[in-house]
């Protein structure tokens, strides 16, 4: 089955971050998504730009645009992974691996209904 | 403390700052008191965060034990019965965490970290009082980190920073909630200051570059900062923009000696696209707001160089609109000779030649203006009047930080047009 695992944290803290130990904990990350990867059980991943950058649709009559992210929340979503686990002890052992990687904030771990992979993109 | 603590400590002591530092201000009403607070509050952090783990709300916990701590003082201070030892009022702290968070509400988190912001833009502040200033009191530099920035002796930044500090003792700060007009003045102070702090470290030469670089990375902070507390403000998505998009070429700005390499010369693929991608999608959405800004307008100038895959493909018509909508804005020569560059690019050079003769008298003894105008003389193989025009840029030449990005133009529009100098003789 797939899961999504949704990242939420302290964005101003990650923002604080120095460049070293950004760099250090993607690094981290990228050791536990490389297994995974290997494994066939690594979906898209993506880390998502800080929630200044976004805009909101809401899908009223006419449709709103608004600035910033859907919902003020003291920690943000920050990214995703798509991973591929048996069960949801399975793919909690995946979260806390990368929680190993990355400390701190939460991983939302939500099964996943409909997947479409979409093309290669160009 | 092991070092992953430390780093996380340190991080979430850095981002809690400006809200916690904002909030006890606002309760002391003393800029002293306030830091002082707050530093007691982070020793206790440093103590108790590693051992209990870090608390839900790092700002409302150094808010909650910064102001007992103040409170504790006064009354010692007045040689009362000194409260029982802490340690038990620490362990009440998460308890009443959740209720000090609620009154934290949104409104007030915005104007205190605006108003933290804005005391650092006291008018008769000079700019790099109010730098150094917001360094120290909003970022939680140390006086050492910022004199090292500055290139300036601890003691030296220590004088400045104490004699803003006076200043702004001095100043009357209104702590009411302000009103729309008031806020949107404190925003705009705000955000020039915030431009200030990135131009001090992006105006750096070579071989101090990477010790000023800090100072870029920290106005992006801030600004983005203050984006999230006023997600809706073009100015501040612009703002933004432009930081972004600026520092993205940093890796890309300097040689290994510290000369400057011009745009045109710079090798793209060391622009940091993760940087570009954000400027432009705060430019995007900037627009749509269609209230046109100083800021806004430079970064969709600063876009239009970031989505040329190479030199020429960049779109120099739009960027001749774009200086063009900045002098209404914004009239200034110095903008009209950024724009007269545009111009040679799409009009040629006789056409932006004459569109800075009118700024000689302005201009009179601004290096850039000689050095832009001799690279248009040489361009038209007027080249005697070019070295007279170049001679007088040197002569003007200053050595302070600005002419670094001031030579650039220079440089490049020098380079540009040797071939067709060269064919003119």
């Amino acid at each position: 089955m797939l899961y999504a695992i949704l990242c939420y944290h302290d964005e101003d803290l990650v923002g604080s971050w120095s460049e070293e130990h950004d760099a250090a904990v993607m690094k981290k990350l990228a050791v536990v998504q490389e297994r995974l990867a290997k494994q066939g059980r690594l979906g898209p991943v993506a880390r998502l730009l800080p929630t200044t950058a976004a805009a909101t649709l809401r899908k009223e009559e006419p449709p709103l645009v608004l600035d910033g992210p859907y919902a003020e929340t003291k920690e943000q979503l920050l990214g995703f992974y798509i991973v591929d686990c048996k069960n949801l002890d399975d793919a909690l052992d995946v979260a806390r691996e990368l929680g190993a990687a990355n400390p701190g904030g939460a991983y939302e771990i939500r099964p996943v209904g409909l997947f479409t992979p979409g093309g290669a993109l160009k | 403390v092991s070092e992953t603590d430390a780093a996380w400590i340190d991080a979430a002591l850095t981002s809690a700052r400006p809200q916690a530092v904002g909030a006890l201000l606002r309760y002391f009403r003393d800029l002293d008191t306030a830091e002082e607070a707050f530093q007691n509050a982070c020793l206790r952090a440093l103590k108790t965060w590693p051992q209990n783990g870090p608390p839900r709300d790092p700002a409302a916990w150094l808010i909650m034990v910064g102001r007992n701590a103040a409170i504790d003082e006064v009354r010692r201070a007045r040689k009362q019965q000194p409260l029982p030892e802490d340690d038990q009022a620490i362990s009440d702290l998460d308890d009443a965490e959740g209720a000090l968070a609620e009154r934290l509400d949104g409104s007030h988190y915005r104007d205190d970290i605006l108003r933290l912001m804005f005391i650092c833009c006291h008018p008769d502040l000079p700019a790099t009082q109010q730098i150094a200033l917001a360094l120290r009191i909003v970022s939680g530099l140390s006086v050492k980190q910022i004199a090292r920035a500055f290139l300036v002796s601890e003691a030296a930044m220590e004088q400045r920073i104490t004699r803003a500090k006076a200043r702004v003792a001095e100043a009357k700060v209104a702590f009411e909630t302000p009103g729309a007009v008031e806020r949107s003045e404190r925003l705009a102070a705000v955000a020039a200051m915030i431009y200030l702090i990135f131009n001090e470290g992006y105006s750096a030469s070579g071989d101090t570059a990477d010790i000023r670089k800090p100072l870029c990375e920290e106005a992006i902070r801030l600004a983005r900062l203050l984006l999230r507390l006023f997600q809706s403000e073009p100015e501040i998505m612009g703002l933004t923009a432009l930081l972004l998009l600026q520092h993205a070429r940093a890796a890309a700005r300097f040689d290994t000696d510290g000369s400057l390499i011009l745009l045109e010369d710079q090798d793209r693929a060391l622009w940091n696209r993760t940087m570009i991608a954000e400027g432009l999608a705060l430019i995007d959405k900037a627009l749509r707001h269609r209230r046109s800004g100083a800021y806004q307008i430079q970064a969709a100038i600063a876009a239009l160089h970031a989505r040329a895959e190479r030199p020429e493909d960049t779109d120099w018509k739009q960027i001749d609109l774009l200086y063009g909508a900045l002098e209404v804005i914004q009239p200034s020569p110095v903008v009209t000779l950024n724009r007269a560059v545009a111009v040679s690019k799409v009009r040629g050079p006789q056409a932006a030649l004459e569109m800075i003769e009118p700024l000689a008298g302005k201009l009179a003894n601004y290096f850039h203006f000689y050095g832009v105008r001799g690279a248009f003389l040489m361009q038209l193989g007027r080249n005697e009047e070019a070295r007279v025009a170049f001679d007088r840029a040197i002569a003007l030449a200053s050595t302070s930080a600005e002419a670094a990005h001031i030579r650039m133009h220079l440089d490049r529009l020098i380079r540009d047009s040797q071939p067709r100098g060269a064919k003119a003789k």
